[in-house]
Protein backbone atom coordinates (compact mmCIF):
# COMPACT_ATOMS: atom_id res chain seq x y z
CA UNK A 1 0.00 0.00 0.00
CA UNK A 2 2.75 2.38 0.99
CA UNK A 3 4.43 2.42 -2.43
CA UNK A 4 1.13 3.22 -4.14
CA UNK A 5 0.74 6.24 -1.92
CA UNK A 6 4.25 7.38 -2.71
CA UNK A 7 3.87 7.74 -6.44
CA UNK A 8 0.17 8.60 -6.54
CA UNK A 9 -1.32 11.78 -5.20
CA UNK A 10 -4.89 11.41 -3.96
CA UNK A 11 -7.24 14.21 -4.97
CA UNK A 12 -10.53 12.89 -3.61
CA UNK A 13 -10.86 10.61 -0.58
CA UNK A 14 -14.33 9.31 0.21
CA UNK A 15 -14.42 7.66 3.61
CA UNK A 16 -17.46 5.58 4.57
CA UNK A 17 -20.03 8.06 3.29
CA UNK A 18 -23.79 7.81 3.83
CA UNK A 19 -26.17 10.31 2.27
CA UNK A 20 -29.75 10.51 3.44
CA UNK A 21 -32.54 12.67 2.03
CA UNK A 22 -35.41 13.56 4.35
CA UNK A 23 -38.76 14.16 2.71
CA UNK A 24 -41.49 15.93 4.66
CA UNK A 25 -45.20 15.44 4.19
CA UNK A 26 -45.33 11.81 3.18
CA UNK A 27 -47.66 10.78 5.99
CA UNK A 28 -48.15 7.05 5.66
CA UNK A 29 -51.47 6.94 3.83
CA UNK A 30 -53.31 9.19 6.25
CA UNK A 31 -55.03 12.43 5.40
CA UNK A 32 -52.18 14.89 5.06
CA UNK A 33 -53.45 17.55 7.48
CA UNK A 34 -53.97 15.12 10.36
CA UNK A 35 -50.67 13.47 9.59
CA UNK A 36 -48.94 16.83 9.77
CA UNK A 37 -50.65 17.61 13.08
CA UNK A 38 -49.60 14.23 14.34
CA UNK A 39 -46.06 15.01 13.34
CA UNK A 40 -46.06 18.23 15.33
CA UNK A 41 -47.61 16.67 18.43
CA UNK A 42 -45.42 13.62 18.50
CA UNK A 43 -42.17 15.38 17.83
CA UNK A 44 -39.12 13.48 18.98
CA UNK A 45 -40.71 10.14 18.36
CA UNK A 46 -39.60 7.86 15.57
CA UNK A 47 -39.37 9.98 12.44
CA UNK A 48 -41.01 7.32 10.33
CA UNK A 49 -44.14 7.41 12.45
CA UNK A 50 -44.15 11.17 12.14
CA UNK A 51 -44.46 11.11 8.35
CA UNK A 52 -40.87 12.08 7.53
CA UNK A 53 -39.49 9.60 5.06
CA UNK A 54 -35.81 8.95 4.86
CA UNK A 55 -34.30 8.06 1.54
CA UNK A 56 -30.94 6.41 1.99
CA UNK A 57 -29.39 7.41 -1.31
CA UNK A 58 -25.76 6.41 -0.74
CA UNK A 59 -24.66 3.73 1.71
CA UNK A 60 -21.19 3.41 3.19
CA UNK A 61 -19.18 4.21 0.07
CA UNK A 62 -15.39 4.49 0.27
CA UNK A 63 -12.83 5.07 -2.45
CA UNK A 64 -9.73 7.10 -3.25
CA UNK A 65 -9.29 8.96 -6.52
CA UNK A 66 -5.81 9.89 -7.68
CA UNK A 67 -4.45 12.69 -9.80
CA UNK A 68 -4.73 12.04 -13.52
CA UNK A 69 -7.51 9.49 -13.23
CA UNK A 70 -10.71 9.62 -15.23
CA UNK A 71 -13.34 7.74 -13.26
CA UNK A 72 -16.68 6.64 -14.63
CA UNK A 73 -19.72 6.25 -12.41
CA UNK A 74 -22.25 3.73 -13.64
CA UNK A 75 -25.40 2.17 -12.27
CA UNK A 76 -29.08 1.92 -13.09
CA UNK A 77 -31.37 4.93 -12.63
CA UNK A 78 -31.73 6.04 -9.04
CA UNK A 79 -28.64 4.23 -7.83
CA UNK A 80 -27.12 7.34 -6.26
CA UNK A 81 -24.58 8.39 -8.88
CA UNK A 82 -25.56 12.03 -9.15
CA UNK A 83 -26.07 12.26 -5.40
CA UNK A 84 -22.56 10.99 -4.76
CA UNK A 85 -21.20 13.45 -7.29
CA UNK A 86 -22.94 16.36 -5.55
CA UNK A 87 -21.57 15.27 -2.20
CA UNK A 88 -18.04 15.18 -3.61
CA UNK A 89 -18.64 18.71 -4.84
CA UNK A 90 -19.57 19.66 -1.28
CA UNK A 91 -23.11 20.57 -2.32
CA UNK A 92 -24.94 17.90 -0.34
CA UNK A 93 -24.13 17.30 3.31
CA UNK A 94 -23.18 13.73 4.24
CA UNK A 95 -24.93 11.86 7.03
CA UNK A 96 -21.93 9.76 8.10
CA UNK A 97 -18.31 9.61 7.04
CA UNK A 98 -16.17 12.25 5.39
CA UNK A 99 -15.20 13.39 1.93
CA UNK A 100 -11.75 14.95 1.59
CA UNK A 101 -10.79 16.85 -1.54
CA UNK A 102 -7.84 18.69 -2.98
CA UNK A 103 -9.19 22.16 -3.68
CA UNK A 104 -12.77 22.72 -4.69
CA UNK A 105 -14.27 20.13 -7.05
CA UNK A 106 -16.82 21.63 -9.40
CA UNK A 107 -19.89 20.15 -10.91
CA UNK A 108 -20.19 20.92 -14.59
CA UNK A 109 -23.56 22.62 -14.68
CA UNK A 110 -25.06 26.04 -14.27
CA UNK A 111 -28.76 25.57 -15.06
CA UNK A 112 -30.07 26.64 -11.70
CA UNK A 113 -28.50 30.10 -11.82
CA UNK A 114 -30.01 31.05 -15.16
CA UNK A 115 -33.30 32.91 -15.54
CA UNK A 116 -35.66 32.24 -18.39
CA UNK A 117 -36.98 35.79 -18.45
CA UNK A 118 -33.58 37.28 -19.15
CA UNK A 119 -31.77 37.50 -22.45
CA UNK A 120 -29.19 34.90 -23.37
CA UNK A 121 -26.57 37.62 -23.15
CA UNK A 122 -27.35 38.46 -19.53
CA UNK A 123 -27.55 34.77 -18.68
CA UNK A 124 -24.03 34.24 -19.97
CA UNK A 125 -22.81 36.92 -17.58
CA UNK A 126 -24.92 35.68 -14.69
CA UNK A 127 -23.93 32.05 -15.18
CA UNK A 128 -20.25 32.90 -15.45
CA UNK A 129 -20.34 34.94 -12.25
CA UNK A 130 -22.31 32.19 -10.50
CA UNK A 131 -19.55 29.71 -11.32
CA UNK A 132 -17.07 32.03 -9.67
CA UNK A 133 -15.52 33.68 -12.71
CA UNK A 134 -14.54 37.32 -12.41
CA UNK A 135 -16.26 39.99 -14.49
CA UNK A 136 -13.16 40.30 -16.67
CA UNK A 137 -13.00 36.55 -17.28
CA UNK A 138 -16.65 36.52 -18.30
CA UNK A 139 -16.11 39.45 -20.64
CA UNK A 140 -13.07 37.76 -22.23
CA UNK A 141 -14.87 34.47 -22.72
CA UNK A 142 -18.22 35.96 -23.78
CA UNK A 143 -17.76 35.75 -27.54
CA UNK A 144 -16.25 32.28 -27.24
CA UNK A 145 -19.27 31.04 -25.27
CA UNK A 146 -21.78 32.49 -27.71
CA UNK A 147 -19.91 31.13 -30.73
CA UNK A 148 -19.60 27.71 -29.19
CA UNK A 149 -23.29 27.52 -28.39
CA UNK A 150 -24.13 28.35 -31.99
CA UNK A 151 -27.13 30.33 -30.74
CA UNK A 152 -26.53 33.11 -33.25
CA UNK A 153 -26.27 30.80 -36.26
CA UNK A 154 -29.95 31.33 -37.04
CA UNK A 155 -30.15 35.04 -36.28
CA UNK A 156 -29.55 37.33 -33.36
CA UNK A 157 -31.06 35.10 -30.67
CA UNK A 158 -28.64 35.94 -27.90
CA UNK A 159 -30.43 39.25 -27.25
CA UNK A 160 -33.81 37.50 -26.83
CA UNK A 161 -35.10 36.16 -23.51
CA UNK A 162 -34.20 32.52 -22.91
CA UNK A 163 -37.86 31.56 -22.63
CA UNK A 164 -38.15 32.12 -26.37
CA UNK A 165 -35.47 29.51 -27.13
CA UNK A 166 -36.26 26.00 -28.24
CA UNK A 167 -35.34 23.41 -25.62
CA UNK A 168 -32.34 22.34 -27.69
CA UNK A 169 -31.05 25.89 -28.02
CA UNK A 170 -31.44 26.51 -24.28
CA UNK A 171 -29.59 23.28 -23.49
CA UNK A 172 -26.78 24.28 -25.83
CA UNK A 173 -26.39 27.67 -24.24
CA UNK A 174 -26.41 26.13 -20.74
CA UNK A 175 -23.73 23.64 -21.67
CA UNK A 176 -21.62 26.33 -23.33
CA UNK A 177 -21.72 28.50 -20.21
CA UNK A 178 -20.97 25.58 -17.91
CA UNK A 179 -18.04 24.40 -20.02
CA UNK A 180 -16.40 27.82 -20.15
CA UNK A 181 -14.47 27.39 -16.92
CA UNK A 182 -11.46 25.16 -16.20
CA UNK A 183 -11.55 23.05 -13.05
CA UNK A 184 -9.11 21.08 -10.86
CA UNK A 185 -11.45 18.25 -10.02
CA UNK A 186 -14.18 18.07 -12.60
CA UNK A 187 -17.50 16.30 -12.13
CA UNK A 188 -19.53 15.71 -15.26
CA UNK A 189 -23.10 14.50 -15.50
CA UNK A 190 -23.13 13.54 -19.13
CA UNK A 191 -26.80 14.26 -19.57
CA UNK A 192 -25.49 17.78 -20.14
CA UNK A 193 -24.26 16.98 -23.60
CA UNK A 194 -27.50 17.48 -25.46
CA UNK A 195 -28.51 19.14 -28.68
CA UNK A 196 -28.28 18.07 -32.27
CA UNK A 197 -25.60 15.77 -33.65
CA UNK A 198 -23.13 18.50 -34.61
CA UNK A 199 -23.42 20.12 -31.20
CA UNK A 200 -22.95 16.76 -29.47
CA UNK A 201 -19.68 16.27 -31.31
CA UNK A 202 -18.52 19.72 -30.34
CA UNK A 203 -19.43 19.17 -26.68
CA UNK A 204 -17.66 15.80 -26.57
CA UNK A 205 -14.61 17.56 -27.90
CA UNK A 206 -14.96 20.24 -25.23
CA UNK A 207 -15.32 17.66 -22.46
CA UNK A 208 -12.10 16.02 -23.68
CA UNK A 209 -10.34 19.40 -23.51
CA UNK A 210 -11.68 20.06 -20.04
CA UNK A 211 -10.45 16.64 -18.96
CA UNK A 212 -6.96 17.42 -20.17
CA UNK A 213 -6.81 20.52 -17.95
CA UNK A 214 -8.44 18.93 -14.92
CA UNK A 215 -6.50 16.84 -12.42
CA UNK A 216 -9.21 14.26 -11.86
CA UNK A 217 -12.44 13.71 -13.74
CA UNK A 218 -15.62 11.97 -12.66
CA UNK A 219 -18.09 11.13 -15.38
CA UNK A 220 -21.66 9.96 -14.83
CA UNK A 221 -23.01 8.34 -17.94
CA UNK A 222 -25.47 5.76 -19.15
CA UNK A 223 -23.51 5.28 -22.33
CA UNK A 224 -21.05 2.44 -21.82
CA UNK A 225 -19.34 3.55 -24.99
CA UNK A 226 -18.47 7.00 -23.74
CA UNK A 227 -17.33 5.52 -20.41
CA UNK A 228 -15.09 3.11 -22.32
CA UNK A 229 -13.75 5.93 -24.48
CA UNK A 230 -12.90 8.28 -21.67
CA UNK A 231 -12.42 6.45 -18.37
CA UNK A 232 -9.69 4.14 -17.11
CA UNK A 233 -11.45 3.26 -13.88
CA UNK A 234 -15.12 2.67 -13.12
CA UNK A 235 -17.20 2.74 -9.95
CA UNK A 236 -20.45 0.80 -10.13
CA UNK A 237 -23.16 1.96 -7.74
CA UNK A 238 -26.29 -0.06 -7.22
CA UNK A 239 -29.00 0.93 -4.71
CA UNK A 240 -26.57 3.35 -3.14
CA UNK A 241 -23.91 0.73 -2.51
CA UNK A 242 -20.53 0.55 -4.19
CA UNK A 243 -20.87 -2.76 -5.98
CA UNK A 244 -17.62 -2.76 -7.85
CA UNK A 245 -14.53 -0.60 -8.28
CA UNK A 246 -11.93 -1.47 -10.88
CA UNK A 247 -10.54 -1.12 -14.41
CA UNK A 248 -13.10 -0.10 -17.00
CA UNK A 249 -13.21 -3.39 -18.94
CA UNK A 250 -13.77 -5.63 -15.92
CA UNK A 251 -16.48 -3.50 -14.35
CA UNK A 252 -18.28 -2.81 -17.61
CA UNK A 253 -18.32 -6.52 -18.45
CA UNK A 254 -19.95 -7.30 -15.12
CA UNK A 255 -22.36 -4.40 -15.51
CA UNK A 256 -23.40 -5.51 -18.96
CA UNK A 257 -24.11 -9.00 -17.59
CA UNK A 258 -26.20 -7.39 -14.88
CA UNK A 259 -28.23 -5.17 -17.19
CA UNK A 260 -28.56 -7.87 -19.83
CA UNK A 261 -26.55 -7.84 -23.06
CA UNK A 262 -23.60 -5.64 -24.04
CA UNK A 263 -24.20 -1.95 -24.39
CA UNK A 264 -27.82 -1.77 -25.25
CA UNK A 265 -28.18 1.20 -22.98
CA UNK A 266 -28.40 4.32 -25.07
CA UNK A 267 -27.45 7.63 -23.49
CA UNK A 268 -30.68 8.33 -21.70
CA UNK A 269 -32.07 11.81 -21.73
CA UNK A 270 -32.16 13.04 -18.19
CA UNK A 271 -34.32 15.89 -17.00
CA UNK A 272 -32.02 18.65 -15.86
CA UNK A 273 -32.43 19.57 -12.22
CA UNK B 1 -22.22 -11.22 -6.89
CA UNK B 2 -20.19 -11.96 -3.79
CA UNK B 3 -17.16 -13.04 -5.77
CA UNK B 4 -17.28 -9.76 -7.64
CA UNK B 5 -17.30 -7.83 -4.42
CA UNK B 6 -14.29 -9.80 -3.25
CA UNK B 7 -12.20 -8.92 -6.29
CA UNK B 8 -9.66 -6.41 -5.02
CA UNK B 9 -9.57 -3.42 -7.35
CA UNK B 10 -6.07 -2.38 -8.45
CA UNK B 11 -6.22 0.98 -6.74
CA UNK B 12 -7.97 -0.46 -3.71
CA UNK B 13 -8.27 2.07 -0.92
CA UNK B 14 -6.64 1.23 2.41
CA UNK B 15 -8.88 0.13 5.24
CA UNK B 16 -11.45 2.71 6.32
CA UNK B 17 -9.66 4.03 9.38
CA UNK B 18 -6.57 4.79 7.27
CA UNK B 19 -8.47 6.98 4.83
CA UNK B 20 -8.62 10.05 7.02
CA UNK B 21 -4.89 9.64 7.76
CA UNK B 22 -4.18 9.38 4.02
CA UNK B 23 -6.20 12.51 3.38
CA UNK B 24 -4.42 14.37 6.17
CA UNK B 25 -1.00 13.30 4.86
CA UNK B 26 -1.70 14.81 1.46
CA UNK B 27 -3.25 17.95 2.84
CA UNK B 28 -6.76 17.31 1.57
CA UNK B 29 -9.58 19.27 3.16
CA UNK B 30 -13.07 18.14 4.06
CA UNK B 31 -15.42 18.84 1.16
CA UNK B 32 -18.27 21.17 1.99
CA UNK B 33 -16.84 22.07 5.39
CA UNK B 34 -17.68 25.45 6.84
CA UNK B 35 -14.87 27.97 6.22
CA UNK B 36 -13.62 30.14 9.06
CA UNK B 37 -15.38 33.47 9.51
CA UNK B 38 -12.60 35.60 7.93
CA UNK B 39 -12.36 33.16 5.00
CA UNK B 40 -16.10 33.29 4.63
CA UNK B 41 -16.09 37.08 4.48
CA UNK B 42 -13.31 36.91 1.89
CA UNK B 43 -15.21 34.41 -0.27
CA UNK B 44 -18.32 36.52 -0.03
CA UNK B 45 -16.40 39.61 -1.09
CA UNK B 46 -14.98 37.71 -4.06
CA UNK B 47 -18.55 36.98 -5.13
CA UNK B 48 -19.76 40.57 -4.86
CA UNK B 49 -20.27 40.86 -8.62
CA UNK B 50 -22.40 37.75 -8.59
CA UNK B 51 -24.48 39.19 -5.73
CA UNK B 52 -25.18 42.43 -7.58
CA UNK B 53 -25.73 40.70 -10.94
CA UNK B 54 -28.13 38.21 -9.35
CA UNK B 55 -30.20 40.88 -7.60
CA UNK B 56 -30.41 43.08 -10.70
CA UNK B 57 -31.34 40.05 -12.81
CA UNK B 58 -34.12 39.11 -10.38
CA UNK B 59 -35.41 42.67 -10.41
CA UNK B 60 -35.42 42.86 -14.20
CA UNK B 61 -36.97 39.42 -14.63
CA UNK B 62 -39.86 40.44 -12.40
CA UNK B 63 -41.64 42.63 -14.95
CA UNK B 64 -40.12 41.33 -18.17
CA UNK B 65 -43.40 39.72 -19.30
CA UNK B 66 -45.48 42.86 -18.71
CA UNK B 67 -46.23 45.17 -21.64
CA UNK B 68 -45.29 48.27 -19.67
CA UNK B 69 -42.13 46.50 -18.51
CA UNK B 70 -39.97 48.37 -16.04
CA UNK B 71 -42.58 51.15 -15.69
CA UNK B 72 -44.18 48.87 -13.10
CA UNK B 73 -41.17 49.41 -10.84
CA UNK B 74 -42.58 52.89 -10.17
CA UNK B 75 -46.27 52.14 -10.80
CA UNK B 76 -46.52 49.40 -8.15
CA UNK B 77 -45.45 51.56 -5.19
CA UNK B 78 -47.63 54.45 -6.40
CA UNK B 79 -50.69 52.22 -6.63
CA UNK B 80 -49.89 50.81 -3.19
CA UNK B 81 -49.78 54.29 -1.75
CA UNK B 82 -53.06 55.19 -3.46
CA UNK B 83 -54.83 52.19 -1.92
CA UNK B 84 -53.56 52.97 1.57
CA UNK B 85 -54.53 56.63 1.13
CA UNK B 86 -58.04 55.60 0.12
CA UNK B 87 -58.49 53.30 3.13
CA UNK B 88 -56.75 55.21 5.90
CA UNK B 89 -57.04 58.77 4.63
CA UNK B 90 -60.50 58.81 3.04
CA UNK B 91 -62.49 55.95 4.61
CA UNK B 92 -61.11 55.92 8.15
CA UNK B 93 -60.08 59.55 8.29
CA UNK B 94 -56.83 58.93 10.17
CA UNK B 95 -55.44 62.08 8.56
CA UNK B 96 -57.28 64.42 10.93
CA UNK B 97 -54.50 64.07 13.49
CA UNK B 98 -51.46 64.21 11.24
CA UNK B 99 -50.25 67.15 9.17
CA UNK B 100 -49.05 66.31 5.64
CA UNK B 101 -50.83 63.00 5.94
CA UNK B 102 -50.21 61.74 2.41
CA UNK B 103 -46.41 62.19 2.49
CA UNK B 104 -46.46 60.79 6.04
CA UNK B 105 -48.37 57.68 4.94
CA UNK B 106 -46.52 57.08 1.70
CA UNK B 107 -43.10 57.35 3.35
CA UNK B 108 -44.25 54.89 6.01
CA UNK B 109 -45.61 52.42 3.47
CA UNK B 110 -42.51 52.48 1.26
CA UNK B 111 -40.01 52.16 4.09
CA UNK B 112 -42.05 49.43 5.72
CA UNK B 113 -42.43 47.54 2.44
CA UNK B 114 -38.64 47.52 2.11
CA UNK B 115 -38.21 45.75 5.45
CA UNK B 116 -41.21 43.50 4.91
CA UNK B 117 -40.24 42.24 1.48
CA UNK B 118 -36.58 41.81 2.46
CA UNK B 119 -37.63 39.57 5.32
CA UNK B 120 -40.09 37.61 3.19
CA UNK B 121 -37.54 37.15 0.42
CA UNK B 122 -34.92 36.20 3.02
CA UNK B 123 -37.16 33.51 4.49
CA UNK B 124 -37.29 31.82 1.11
CA UNK B 125 -33.73 32.67 0.10
CA UNK B 126 -32.38 29.17 0.74
CA UNK B 127 -35.53 27.03 0.76
CA UNK B 128 -36.74 28.57 -2.51
CA UNK B 129 -33.40 28.23 -4.27
CA UNK B 130 -32.38 24.69 -3.39
CA UNK B 131 -31.63 24.01 -7.04
CA UNK B 132 -29.03 26.74 -7.05
CA UNK B 133 -27.64 25.73 -3.66
CA UNK B 134 -27.29 22.12 -4.79
CA UNK B 135 -25.73 22.92 -8.15
CA UNK B 136 -23.13 25.58 -7.52
CA UNK B 137 -20.57 26.41 -4.93
CA UNK B 138 -20.64 29.87 -3.38
CA UNK B 139 -21.00 31.32 0.11
CA UNK B 140 -24.69 30.89 0.80
CA UNK B 141 -24.97 34.28 2.47
CA UNK B 142 -24.82 35.62 -1.08
CA UNK B 143 -28.47 34.64 -1.50
CA UNK B 144 -30.17 36.51 1.38
CA UNK B 145 -27.87 39.50 0.82
CA UNK B 146 -28.68 39.47 -2.86
CA UNK B 147 -32.42 39.42 -2.14
CA UNK B 148 -32.08 42.29 0.33
CA UNK B 149 -30.16 44.19 -2.34
CA UNK B 150 -32.92 43.52 -4.84
CA UNK B 151 -35.42 45.05 -2.41
CA UNK B 152 -33.14 48.05 -1.91
CA UNK B 153 -33.07 48.63 -5.66
CA UNK B 154 -36.83 48.33 -5.69
CA UNK B 155 -37.02 50.88 -2.87
CA UNK B 156 -34.88 53.33 -4.85
CA UNK B 157 -37.52 53.30 -7.57
CA UNK B 158 -40.14 53.90 -4.89
CA UNK B 159 -38.10 56.77 -3.50
CA UNK B 160 -38.11 58.42 -6.92
CA UNK B 161 -41.90 58.16 -6.87
CA UNK B 162 -41.90 59.46 -3.30
CA UNK B 163 -39.98 62.59 -4.27
CA UNK B 164 -42.63 63.35 -6.89
CA UNK B 165 -45.41 62.85 -4.32
CA UNK B 166 -43.63 65.05 -1.78
CA UNK B 167 -43.23 67.88 -4.25
CA UNK B 168 -46.86 67.54 -5.41
CA UNK B 169 -48.05 67.92 -1.83
CA UNK B 170 -45.92 71.00 -1.29
CA UNK B 171 -43.22 69.58 0.96
CA UNK B 172 -40.18 71.83 0.42
CA UNK B 173 -36.80 70.45 -0.60
CA UNK B 174 -34.51 70.76 2.40
CA UNK B 175 -30.95 69.98 3.43
CA UNK B 176 -32.35 67.39 5.83
CA UNK B 177 -33.21 65.20 2.82
CA UNK B 178 -29.55 64.18 2.87
CA UNK B 179 -30.22 62.38 6.16
CA UNK B 180 -32.25 59.90 4.14
CA UNK B 181 -28.99 58.37 2.89
CA UNK B 182 -27.53 57.25 6.25
CA UNK B 183 -31.01 56.19 7.37
CA UNK B 184 -31.36 53.98 4.28
CA UNK B 185 -27.89 52.51 4.72
CA UNK B 186 -28.65 51.56 8.33
CA UNK B 187 -32.01 50.10 7.38
CA UNK B 188 -30.45 48.05 4.58
CA UNK B 189 -27.89 46.56 6.97
CA UNK B 190 -30.67 45.76 9.42
CA UNK B 191 -32.80 44.16 6.69
CA UNK B 192 -29.92 42.08 5.33
CA UNK B 193 -29.17 40.85 8.86
CA UNK B 194 -32.77 39.84 9.56
CA UNK B 195 -32.96 38.23 6.10
CA UNK B 196 -29.99 36.03 6.98
CA UNK B 197 -31.56 35.00 10.30
CA UNK B 198 -34.82 34.17 8.54
CA UNK B 199 -32.98 32.39 5.72
CA UNK B 200 -31.39 29.97 8.17
CA UNK B 201 -34.67 29.38 9.98
CA UNK B 202 -36.57 29.04 6.71
CA UNK B 203 -33.98 26.58 5.38
CA UNK B 204 -34.52 24.31 8.39
CA UNK B 205 -38.29 24.81 8.69
CA UNK B 206 -39.87 25.96 5.42
CA UNK B 207 -43.21 26.33 7.26
CA UNK B 208 -41.98 29.65 8.61
CA UNK B 209 -42.67 31.17 5.22
CA UNK B 210 -46.37 30.47 5.81
CA UNK B 211 -46.27 32.06 9.24
CA UNK B 212 -44.29 35.20 8.41
CA UNK B 213 -47.08 37.19 6.68
CA UNK B 214 -49.05 37.19 9.95
CA UNK B 215 -46.06 38.16 12.06
CA UNK B 216 -45.16 40.89 9.59
CA UNK B 217 -48.70 42.29 9.43
CA UNK B 218 -48.84 42.54 13.21
CA UNK B 219 -45.45 44.20 13.20
CA UNK B 220 -46.65 46.68 10.59
CA UNK B 221 -49.65 47.78 12.67
CA UNK B 222 -47.61 48.35 15.82
CA UNK B 223 -44.92 50.28 13.96
CA UNK B 224 -46.99 53.32 13.08
CA UNK B 225 -46.93 52.90 9.32
CA UNK B 226 -50.41 54.43 8.89
CA UNK B 227 -50.60 56.53 12.03
CA UNK B 228 -48.35 58.40 14.35
CA UNK B 229 -47.53 56.38 17.46
CA UNK B 230 -47.50 59.37 19.84
CA UNK B 231 -50.86 60.61 18.52
CA UNK B 232 -52.26 57.13 19.02
CA UNK B 233 -51.03 57.05 22.60
CA UNK B 234 -52.92 60.25 23.42
CA UNK B 235 -56.17 58.37 22.85
CA UNK B 236 -55.12 55.58 25.24
CA UNK B 237 -54.26 57.15 28.58
CA UNK B 238 -54.71 53.79 30.30
CA UNK B 239 -51.62 52.35 28.56
CA UNK B 240 -48.65 51.69 30.89
CA UNK B 241 -45.91 54.26 30.44
CA UNK B 242 -43.44 51.85 28.83
CA UNK B 243 -45.65 50.98 25.85
CA UNK B 244 -45.00 54.06 23.72
CA UNK B 245 -41.17 54.09 24.14
CA UNK B 246 -41.06 50.38 23.31
CA UNK B 247 -43.25 50.82 20.23
CA UNK B 248 -41.14 53.77 19.12
CA UNK B 249 -37.84 51.95 19.66
CA UNK B 250 -38.79 48.96 17.51
CA UNK B 251 -36.55 48.96 14.45
CA UNK B 252 -39.30 49.37 11.86
CA UNK B 253 -40.69 52.44 13.64
CA UNK B 254 -37.19 53.86 14.08
CA UNK B 255 -36.31 53.66 10.38
CA UNK B 256 -39.74 54.87 9.27
CA UNK B 257 -39.67 57.88 11.61
CA UNK B 258 -36.10 58.73 10.68
CA UNK B 259 -37.09 58.85 7.01
CA UNK B 260 -40.15 61.01 7.81
CA UNK B 261 -37.99 63.30 9.90
CA UNK B 262 -35.50 63.77 7.07
CA UNK B 263 -38.04 64.25 4.28
CA UNK B 264 -41.12 65.95 5.75
CA UNK B 265 -40.73 69.43 7.22
CA UNK B 266 -43.81 69.17 9.46
CA UNK B 267 -42.49 66.02 11.13
CA UNK B 268 -40.43 67.42 13.99
CA UNK B 269 -37.50 66.01 15.89
CA UNK B 270 -39.64 66.11 19.04
CA UNK B 271 -41.69 63.23 17.63
CA UNK B 272 -38.60 61.02 17.55
CA UNK B 273 -37.53 58.99 20.60
CA UNK B 274 -34.36 60.07 22.42
CA UNK B 275 -31.03 58.84 20.99
CA UNK B 276 -32.79 57.86 17.77
CA UNK B 277 -29.60 57.63 15.68
CA UNK B 278 -27.87 55.56 18.35
CA UNK B 279 -30.81 53.15 18.38
CA UNK B 280 -30.83 53.01 14.58
CA UNK B 281 -27.11 52.21 14.48
CA UNK B 282 -27.54 49.70 17.30
CA UNK B 283 -30.30 47.77 15.53
CA UNK B 284 -28.29 47.72 12.31
CA UNK B 285 -25.16 46.40 14.03
CA UNK B 286 -26.96 43.82 16.17
CA UNK B 287 -29.00 42.46 13.27
CA UNK B 288 -26.25 42.80 10.66
CA UNK B 289 -23.37 41.20 12.55
CA UNK B 290 -25.52 38.83 14.61
CA UNK B 291 -27.48 37.70 11.55
CA UNK B 292 -24.32 37.12 9.53
CA UNK B 293 -22.69 34.99 12.22
CA UNK B 294 -25.91 33.10 12.88
CA UNK B 295 -26.24 32.34 9.17
CA UNK B 296 -22.59 31.33 8.79
CA UNK B 297 -22.84 28.88 11.72
CA UNK B 298 -25.08 26.60 9.64
CA UNK B 299 -23.33 27.18 6.29
CA UNK B 300 -22.51 23.50 5.66
CA UNK B 301 -26.09 22.31 6.27
CA UNK B 302 -27.84 24.36 3.57
CA UNK B 303 -29.09 22.17 0.78
CA UNK B 304 -30.15 19.20 2.89
CA UNK B 305 -33.75 18.11 2.95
Amino acid sequence: MADIENDQIPTVVVDGVDIVYRVNGTGAGKGSATAALNRMLRRGQVEKAAGVRKVHAVKNVSFVAYKGEAIGLIGTNGSGKSTLLKAVAGLLPVENGRIYTDGQPSLLGVNAALMNDLTGERNVHLGGLAMGMSREQVRDRYQEIVDFSGINEKGDFITLPMRTYSSGMAARLRFSIAAAKDHDVLLIDEALATGDRSFQKRSEQRIRELRKHAGTVFLVSHSNKSIRDTCDRVLWLERGELRMDGPTDEVLAAYEDFTGGPDKAKPQPKVAA
Amino acid sequence: MSQVLDTPPPTAPPADDDLSALAARHGLTVSGARPSLPDYVRQLWARRHFITAFSTAKLTAQYSQAKLGQVWQVMTPLLNAAVYYFIFGVLLGTKRNVPDYVPFLVTGVFIWTFTQSSIMAGTRAISGNLGLVRALHFPRAALPISFALQQLQQLLFSMAALVVILLCFGVPIAASWLLAVPALVLQSVFNAGVSMIMARMGAKTPDIAQLMPFVLRTWMYVSGVMWSIDKLAKGHHDWPSWVVPVLQANPAAIYIDLMRYSLIDSFHGSQLPHHVWAIAVGWALVAGIGGFIYFWKAEETYGRG
